[in-house]
């Protein structure tokens, strides 16, 4: 990296503080630029495609470098080669760019590179709906690659949240060694509204964890750490990592002892700060008879359909996610101890409700209104289901 | 078993050896290893700080090279090496990036990746072991199987035919190109450093058949050693489209393209220049 130009030039480069009438993509893409992002790697797909365009004009700007690359199964790998370079690294995509990166966001969580990916949601299955909403991703953001791990994903629900989530993915990846995905759908991704950008002063900005330890001494995997100190090549540090299962070294280790040690701080170091991640949104809960659990664009015509209820008289509310993974279902355990039945509305057939049961269920009644990609359900669509429940 | 090498040359190579690793996985009588050793000695030789020299490689008894040389590495997923080489050069320009991996890794399932990378003309070194078969799985065919070859998915023959690597690389923009084999060892150390001076896409084809091969097709190691002793010939302005393998003719060898396309990464900075330095 042109250290000395980025250096000279990012800050003043930077979008200016101040009010703008933004699209989510480009205000997520700023956001990178702002959180430090100097490497973005991607392959064309609509609804992302603003975030690459952007930062292909944007990075060279600040003194960073954008590759179009062959594919996506390129781009999530080279972002995870440019992190351990000691450059903060991020891709877009969207359904079918997703698919064919979860093979290089399993291999980032094992060997711990700290990414972001931006997975704008598409209505599928396969090709689907190129141009229209779905939020059928969501299990797959967690599931998606084979094997134990853990990953982190926010659900913006505005283009503020596009700005503000991005940047809070940057930081979270890089706190914890961990590939985070930021989860707008079509709509967040694409609208255009207010976006109010605070002092840089006010912006916490992390960065990685420096060993203390000489190279001798220094452990890549140190399991003393729940979070191990990150190395960058070129260091002198002179560091192994394999994406094989591997002890404290780095070196590939068929040993069950290994293993254990290993999957277990992967998923641990995620599942111990579940609270310091997660994140939720609560609004009108505190009486509420009746919880409507709603995320991305789908909790703005949720929240509308609960102002609209409360109106006739109904007591009900809203918990918004922000936090996908980890689901803060801590959120919700009020609601839930005072009996109040929950409606999960999603644009898809039913994803996040089985969160909601694994958590909640034999306690509430759980309730599911699925939405087939391809369009967002109406608060007046939301109201119906609300009422049937409630007077149900 | 473990590493013997005359005394008078341990040291200097063991600093650049994860001694602690050794035994290594290969079986006695493959040519990863040797491949390793001339890329340690290459780089202790070159002059460039041994901390500056980064080792990429896919999966694949190829692929665990660099978990034997000590300096940062990093073995990623099947296939995967050269995107990860490349976000490294790109983010650090400073780094001395190579790829050491096998001929399935980087043709088949990193096909795509090398297409485009030997396009771009990216800034880094590979490496590619190509021992005629998939050695980690048990001896599948793949794409450099020569015609008829018997293999543990070609049970009556291979039938698709085999890719002629330095001519691929030509043909795709490769600023540098050479084949060798493990018995050349002056030559392909040699080959390595200038390798490292190269701006661009370098790669080096180590012709090195795998012993599971050698079994399935009635050349026991030794006779397999010996042909490749006898039959190659050093020709480096042979013509690339005639050199593919073929044991019923010798091997030819060589350092067969030598090209000044800048560098993608070159390009890149430049491009950064042109932009901020303008506005
Ligand atoms: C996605 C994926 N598919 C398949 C494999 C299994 N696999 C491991 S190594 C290998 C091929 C190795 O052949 P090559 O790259 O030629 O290296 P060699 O072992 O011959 O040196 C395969 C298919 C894998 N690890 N990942």
């Amino acid at each position: 990296m042109s250290e000395r130009v980025s250096l000279l030039r990012a800050e003043e480069a930077l979008l200016k503080p101040g009010v703008y009438f933004m699209q989510g993509n480009i205000a997520a893409a700023e956001a990178a630029l702002v959180a430090g992002c100097r490497f973005f790697a991607g392959y064309p797909i609509t609804p992302s495609n603003e975030i690459a365009e952007h930062m292909s004009r944007r990075l060279p700007q600040v003194g960073g470098y954008f590759i179009q690359f062959e594919d996506e199964i390129a781009s999530v790998i080279a972002i995870s080669g440019a992190a351990y370079a000691g450059v903060k690294s991020m891709t877009a995509t969207s359904g079918p760019g997703f698919s064919l990166m979860q093979e290089g966001i399993g291999m980032a969580a094992m060997i711990e590179a700290p990414i972001v990916i931006i997975n704008v949601q598409r209505g599928g299955p396969s090709t689907g709906l190129p141009t229209l909403v779905g939020q059928g991703d969501v299990m797959q953001a967690k599931w998606g690659s084979h094997g134990d791990y853990e990953i982190v994903a926010y659900l913006p629900s505005s283009v503020q949240e596009m700005f503000d989530l991005t940047i809070q993915a940057f930081n979270t990846a890089w706190t914890y060694r961990v590939p985070v995905i930021v989860l707008p759908d079509q709509r967040v991704g694409q609208m255009i509204e207010k976006l109010s950008v605070p002092d840089y002063n006010e912006i916490p900005i992390a960065g990685r964890i420096a060993p203390e330890e000489p190279p001798e001494e220094f452990l890549p995997f140190n399991s003393k750490y729940l979070v191990p100190p990150m190395a960058f090549a070129g260091e002198g540090y002179r560091f192994h990592v394999t994406s094989l299962t591997h002890d404290e070294r780095g070196y590939p280790s068929t040993s069950h002892k290994i293993s254990t040690q290993l999957v277990t701080r992967l998923i641990r170091k995620i599942r111990d700060n579940e609270k310091a991640i997660g994140r939720y949104e609560s609004v009108l809960t505190d009486d509420a008879n009746l919880v409507v659990v709603a995320y991305g664009i789908t909790a703005r015509s949720a929240l509308k359909a609960v102002k609209e209820a409360r109106k006739e008289g109904l007591k009900v509310g809203l918990f918004r996610p922000v936090t996908a993974w980890p689901f803060p279902y801590w959120g919700l355990k009020e609601a839930v101890d005072r009996g109040a039945d929950i409606v999960v509305v999603e644009i898809n057939m039913g994803q996040m409700v089985r969160v909601i049961r694994e958590h909640f269920a034999n306690i509430v009644n759980i309730h599911s209104m699925t939405w087939a990609p391809g369009d967002v359900p109406r608060p007046h669509d939301i109201l119906v289901k609300i009422k049937e429940v409630y007077e149900g | 078993m473990s590493l013997r090498v005359p005394h008078s040359r341990t040291d200097p190579l063991k600093s650049l050896l994860r001694m602690e690793r050794f035994p290594h996985i290969w079986c006695p009588g493959c040519g990863i290893g040797v491949v390793v050793k001339c890329f340690v000695e290459a780089a202790l030789q070159s002059g460039i700080p041994v901390e500056k020299h980064v080792v990429v490689s896919g999966i694949g008894c190829t692929s665990r090279a660099p978990g034997y040389i000590k300096v940062d590495g990093f073995h990623v997923i099947h296939g995967r090496a050269i995107p990860f080489a490349i976000g490294l050069k790109t983010a650090r320009p400073d780094l001395e990036v190579t790829v050491i991996a096998g001929d399935g890794d980087l043709l088949a399932i990193g096909g795509n990746h090398f297409l485009h990378a030997t396009r771009r003309n990216d800034d880094i070194n590979v490496i590619l072991v190509n021992n005629f078969i998939y050695g980690m799985t048990g001896g599948q065919y793949g794409p450099t199987t020569l015609e008829g070859a018997l293999t543990t998915t070609s049970p009556y023959g291979f039938v698709e035919g085999a890719f002629n690597v330095p001519y691929l690389a030509s043909a795709l923009g490769a600023n540098f190109v050479a084949r060798w084999t493990p018995l050349h060892t002056k030559e392909l150390t040699n080959t390595m450093l200038e390798m490292f001076k190269v701006d661009g896409f370098a790669i080096i084809e180590v012709v090195s058949p795998c012993l599971i091969y050698g079994e399935l097709n009635n050349m026991p190691p030794l006779d397999m050693m010996k042909w490749l002793k006898d039959n190659t010939i050093i020709d480096h302005n042979a013509d690339l489209s005639k050199i593919d393998v073929n044991f019923k003719k010798p091997l030819v060898l060589g350092n067969f393209v030598r090209r000044y396309r800048p560098s993608h990464q070159t390009r890149l900075k430049e491009l950064v220049k042109k932009v901020v330095g303008g506005g």
